[in-house]
């Protein structure tokens, strides 16, 4: 029997670099919803601790590094991403993996882009490395996450990949003929 | 005319521009007016009602005459201010609101008319007949009276919109907005300094004025020098339109509009700023003087003829007059002689007033002008008599008007200020926004510079931080004196608003018809409703009313002041929102092979899904449809249903929770099996209907439908969160995880099989987990088409991989992809429902599915739907309907009433939701809702489509016609 072909969300539209801002997709081994039960909390959250590295991250964080990290993705309830995770007891957990197209926008003018994209305050100081929202770019739902200084993760839905992919070209279009400008 | 070592443009370079047709030169610097008025032209406009020649009024914004289209093609702007639109290489300027050339306006006729044209006067003339008002009044007074055209293309430029935060907003970067920038800078805060033009600096740049016995050009390099370098951000060309709820401003940038069109250069980027706290030093803009003839080009503000002169080196005539009712202005005349330009005379009709200067000062006032397309002459009336005196420009200033505008944008009104003459911003008008300098009455350069440090001190104390040591700059500090001049009477027209050809003798009029209060006045003569919006009359115009019904100004007050302070381009509004860009598309993982097979794609709300898969030969999407149709009744089909909305929900009180928000019960549903479920809305209406699967002990598979999956998602989360905390479960959308594909037909277990690396034997409404080709997927038997049906999921990275494969495999065995249209004629001869059926205002039972709603718990929405109106028998009900003679189609959205009646409203018995034609069983046939439904099946009805004209009558049936037993899909 034959191989099912295995397809990326971003394929064919990611790497995008314009001036010196690019967009680059980012595929995760696994994505990973995590949501503890009532009174499970803590036991949950030192669970993935000792799993990843990453505990449950509070509200609008995310914990972790680049290889595992887990980002507050709404009430209870958080994404790991990166590593394959086997089931924690207390915790609802679903495989996320196929449904988000996620990117890394970086470069000294990222936050610029976003500022065309993302109604958010992301003044360096205010949306700190290892900050996180549940968000809009542009018309779309999205998770937002500063990972570095001048570098963002973004997850949108994967149907929506070529939405955003245009979207953010646009936006980086825009910043770029701007740095003519001078 | 330019004056030598005048001006802050670069003489160095020269630009080429063109205005109606003929080619000019500017420098970089120029606005088009001043570039204009260097080369001598001062005729730029005919204005709205009298097409009488224009000039330009101002130096700024707020210019009311100098209207102009800007480019060619899609990309051609009307209205644009030529005393803000910077020249550049190649721009293309065109005046407007003319027939034939600009000093010939054909209907510079309406001149000759005017005294029949006066405020209203159109409600007056054009009473009879009434039917001429739209077909001929109406479209002539439109052409006749009117701005720039359009270009009735798409307007393809770029727009961005844009968010920014800062402590602070500075909005001006005149004496007061450097200072406050500067001191709140030095005290530590984040700033934004917003300018509208293109270099900050207001009238330091425009006047001959010393700061610390220096320039005050050197100041304002210096302080942006020191500006930058603290990390203020100053966006110039910027200007601040309109002040809304929590510290959210709005702002328009020209970002490329200085520049020759780029496809990727922004034109323009509406910014919202959100700010602790603002500061408005948007200065002042001088107030005109209403007497006769007061509209000639040449006829300019007196602060306008001294921006010409020291940003722009330019001499807007060379025998200028000054009329001036204010000891500042007189400084035009000081400036213009030491520039070399003769100055005729200074006209103020105070009585102590003395010159300032070496020039002719006349105590009176100007009672006329004279000159046909350009001033020539002005009637001075002093001492009892008339001297007329040759001027090509006149210089007007009646003192200043505060820009308060943003102050009033959240409802808050001016305050008259007897000793100023002027309205002054209320105090706490808008939170957080602190009026300095001009825009707060602070006229001097001293005066500005202080209040621009106290307003941001202001600020500082109040979020938090400690004022910094500033010296203040020393600067001009005389404030002179001034009296308001409202109009000069005499012979002629004096002229308020200019923009849309205002006069006085109209607001008397207006007054003296009753149209007392300043908003009837308004909207009676148009005065302050053209582009500039008043900003050159609103005063004037009702100190003009005051007078004539004999009220204080502070008694008549002010109309309301809105947003945009200046025009916003709907482009800058709408930004990326043109196209697609509208909304996001979803796209299912088998779009791509979808377009390959040639299949039109239809919006399903955002989703994207294949209407049909056209073959050769096929030439109507009948045909296609027909055998799609045909192909799942005999064979085998695959279709996309990625799109029905997923949640995966888990937790001790699962089972609970599902009891809950569906009106059947779930906690019985064992593993492996799947269930169809009925969701009421807490009004008892019905919300949704779709199948959950249990997966395991404690969790369950959702499917709603495509368009409501946003809607359950929330009712989810707040049943969750609000009505029934207490339950234990977590839940979260899988519908962007999976993607599935419905396979139908008498073949689907076959070709399910063939995919499959250990087929289960499925019962009807089963479920398993399994492996389809080495991936780890989902299997569930159910049916939306009536033949044995399955639905197979894959993580949504092999969705592309198994849609082609289950395609190829069913054509080999002579089925294949089917589309939207398939599906709904499959479902329609099923009687399944969707959200043409369930659209928010039907019942369970109008469904026949009352038995749906559990006796044996509670659920939402069941109480609700037990009320008397909800629970009434003679409700619509579902029926099915087809043709009674022949076989024609019934419209979707038809009426239904009974034989005999008359097809009138009062006599409605129901409408028709859902219509196709059955390849199956030949026939058209429809689904419809049907008063007393359940009662008449067998019985006739006239189905009546008002709109499209179409008039039947149709027999009753069941709603279910295809297989009403169901054993098809059970196997």
């Amino acid at each position: 029997m034959a191989d099912l072909i295995a397809t990326t969300p971003f394929a064919g539209l990611l790497p995008l670099t314009r001036g010196e801002t690019t967009a680059t997709e980012i595929v995760f081994d696994a994505i990973t919803s995590v949501a503890p039960y009532s009174g499970r909390e803590k036991a949950v959250s030192k669970a993935l601790a000792a799993r990843t590295g990453a505990a449950f991250p509070e509200p609008n964080r995310t914990t972790g590094k680049a290889d595992a990290r887990a980002v507050w993705s709404g009430i209870g309830q958080a994404f790991v991403l990166g590593p394959r995770l086997e089931p924690i007891d207390g915790a609802a957990m679903t495989d996320q993996t196929d449904a988000w197209a996620c990117l890394a926008l970086e470069g000294p003018a990222a936050r610029d882009v976003l500022a065309r994209l993302t109604p958010l305050d992301l003044r360096p100081e205010v949306f700190e490395i290892g900050h996180a929202a549940r968000t809009l770019l542009g018309h779309m739902a999205c998770v937002l996450m500063r990972t570095d200084a001048d570098r963002y993760g973004l997850m949108v839905f994967r149907s929506m990949a070529s939405t955003c992919a245009h979207e953010i070209d646009t936006a980086m279009e825009g910043i770029a003929a701007r740095a003519r400008l001078g | 005319m330019r004056v030598d070592g005048y001006g802050r443009i670069d003489r160095g370079r020269e630009i080429r521009f063109s205005f109606d047709g003929k080619g000019f030169r500017g420098h970089p610097g120029d606005t088009l007016a001043s570039a204009l008025l260097a080369n001598g032209v001062t005729l730029m406009g005919r204005s709205f009602k009298y097409h009488r020649p224009r000039g330009p009024l101002t130096a700024g914004p707020e210019e009311p005459n100098a209207l102009v289209e800007i480019g060619t093609g899609a990309s051609r702007t009307p209205n644009t201010r030529a005393t803000v639109q910077e020249i550049h290489e190649g721009l293309v300027a065109t005046s407007q609101n003319r027939l034939g050339p600009l000093d010939m306006d054909l209907m510079a006729v309406n001149d000759l008319l005017h005294p029949f044209l006066g405020a209203g006067f159109y409600y007056k003339t054009f009473m009879w007949p009434r039917a001429f008002w739209e077909k001929l009044y109406e479209p002539v007074i439109r052409r006749a009276a009117g701005l720039g055209r359009l270009s009735g293309e798409h307007d393809t430029g770029r727009y961005e919109k844009a968010f920014a935060f800062c402590d602070l907003l500075v909005i001006g970067a005149g004496p007061a907005g450097l200072m406050a920038a500067l001191t709140a800078a030095r005290g530590g805060l984040d700033v934004i300094l917003a300018d509208e033009t293109a270099e900050p600096g207001g009238r330091l740049l425009s006047e001959s004025e010393k700061i610390d016995g220096a320039p005050a050009s050197d100041w304002v390099a210096a302080t942006l020098v020191e500006l930058r370098d603290a990390g203020v951000r100053i966006m110039p060309r910027t200007t601040v339109t309109g002040a809304y709820d929590g510290g959210v401003y709005g702002a328009l940038e020209r970002v490329g509009l200085h520049l020759p069109e780029a496809p990727d250069m922004p034109r323009e980027c509406f910014w919202r700023i959100t700010a602790q706290r603002a500061i408005l030093a948007a200065g002042a803009l001088e107030r005109p003087i209403a007497f006769p003839m007061n509209d000639r080009p040449g006829i300019m503000m007196a602060s306008a003829v001294r921006t010409y002169l020291h940003r722009y080196g330019v001499a807007p005539g060379q025998k200028v007059a000054l009329f001036a009712t204010n000891d500042d202005a007189h400084r035009t005349a000081t400036d213009l002689i030491a520039a070399g330009i003769d100055v005729a005379a200074v006209v103020d009709p105070r009585e102590d007033v003395t010159t300032a200067g070496e020039y002719r000062l006349i105590r009176g006032e100007i009672v006329d002008t004279a000159g046909r397309r350009a001033l020539r002459e002005i009637t001075v009336r002093a001492n009892g008599g008339e001297t007329r005196i040759e001027a090509d420009c006149l210089a007007v200033s009646g003192g200043w008007n505060p820009n308060v505008h943003l102050t009033c944008h959240l409802g808050a009104r001016p305050v008259w200020n007897d000793r100023l003459e002027a309205f002054l911003p209320a105090k706490g008008a808008v939170p957080g926004l602190i009026p300095a300098g001009a825009a707060a009455g602070q006229y001097t350069t001293a005066a500005c510079l202080s209040s621009g440090r106290d307003a941001a001190i202001d600020a500082l104390s109040q979020l938090g931080r400690k004022a910094p040591k500033l010296a203040i700059p020393v600067a001009d500090d005389r404030a002179g004196t001034s009296r308001a001049l409202w109009q000069v009477t005499g012979h002629g027209r004096a002229w308020l608003d200019f923009a849309n050809d205002v006069t006085t003798k109209d607001v008397k009029l207006a007054a003296a018809e009753n149209y007392a209060s300043v908003e009837h006045m308004k909207r009676y003569t148009t005065q302050g409703m053209a582009p500039d919006q008043g900003k050159n009359s609103n005063i004037s115009a009702l100190a003009v009313l005051a007078d004539a019904t004999g009220r204080t100004i502070a008694e008549t007050g002010t109309t309301t002041y809105r947003p945009p302070f200046t025009p916003v381009s709907l482009g800058a509004i709408g930004a990326g929102a043109r196209g697609k860009g509208f909304a996001p598309e979803r796209l299912t993982t088998s779009h791509d092979a979808s377009l390959d097979r040639g299949a039109p794609i239809v919006a399903t709300g955002l989703w994207y899904r294949p209407s049909y898969f056209p073959r050769s030969g096929e030439t109507t999407w009948r045909e296609a449809c027909d055998r799609e149709v045909g192909m799942v009744r005999t064979c085998v089909g695959v279709a996309d249903v990625s799109t029905l909305g997923k949640i995966d929900i888990q937790g001790k009180d699962a089972a609970a929770f599902l009891d809950f928000v569906y009106t059947n019960t779930f906690s019985t549903l064992k593993p492996g099996r799947v269930r169809y479920g009925l969701m009421l809305r807490e009004d008892g209406h019905v919300m949704d209907d779709g199948t959950t699967a249990c997966l395991a002990e404690n969790h369950y598979l959702m499917t709603t439908t495509t368009a409501a999956a946003g809607q359950v998602m929330a009712h989810l989360d707040f049943v969750s969160q609000c009505l029934r905390p207490d339950l234990d479960v977590r839940f979260i959308s899988v519908t962007e995880q999976w993607a599935q594909f419905a396979v139908a037909g008498p073949q689907a277990a076959a070709l399910i099989g063939t995919v499959l690396d250990d087929a289960p034997e499925l019962p009807f409404m089963g479920c398993a987990a399994v492996s389809v080709m080495g991936v780890p997927g989902r299997l569930f038997r159910i049916s939306f088409s009536g033949e044995e049906g399955y639905e197979i999921a894959v993580p949504a990275r092999y969705g592309a991989g198994l849609f082609r494969d289950l395609v190829g495999r069913a054509e080999t065995m002579g089925g294949g992809a089917y589309g939207m249209e398939a599906l709904n004629v499959l479902r329609i001869e099923k009687g399944f429902i969707t959200h043409a059926e369930i659209d928010g205002r039907v019942t369970a039972g109008d469904l026949g599915m009352g038995k749906m709603v559990s006796a044996k718990k509670d659920c939402i929405g069941k109480t609700a739907s037990e009320r008397p109106g909800l629970a009434d028998p003679a409700r619509p009900a579902l029926v099915g309907l087809r043709p009674a003679n022949g076989n024609d189609p019934i419209p979707a959205g038809a009426h239904l009433y009974d034989e005999g009646d008359a097809p009138t409203r009062v006599n409605k018995k129901g409408h028709v939701t859902s219509t196709c034609y059955s390849a199956t069983l030949k026939t058209h046939m429809a689904l419809a809702f049907l008063v007393n439904g359940h009662d008449r099946l067998g019985e006739r009805v006239r189905v009546k489509d008002h709109l499209r004209g179409a008039d039947l009558i149709c027999e009753i049936t069941d709603p279910v016609v295809f297989d009403p037993d169901g054993g098809r899909m059970r196997g």
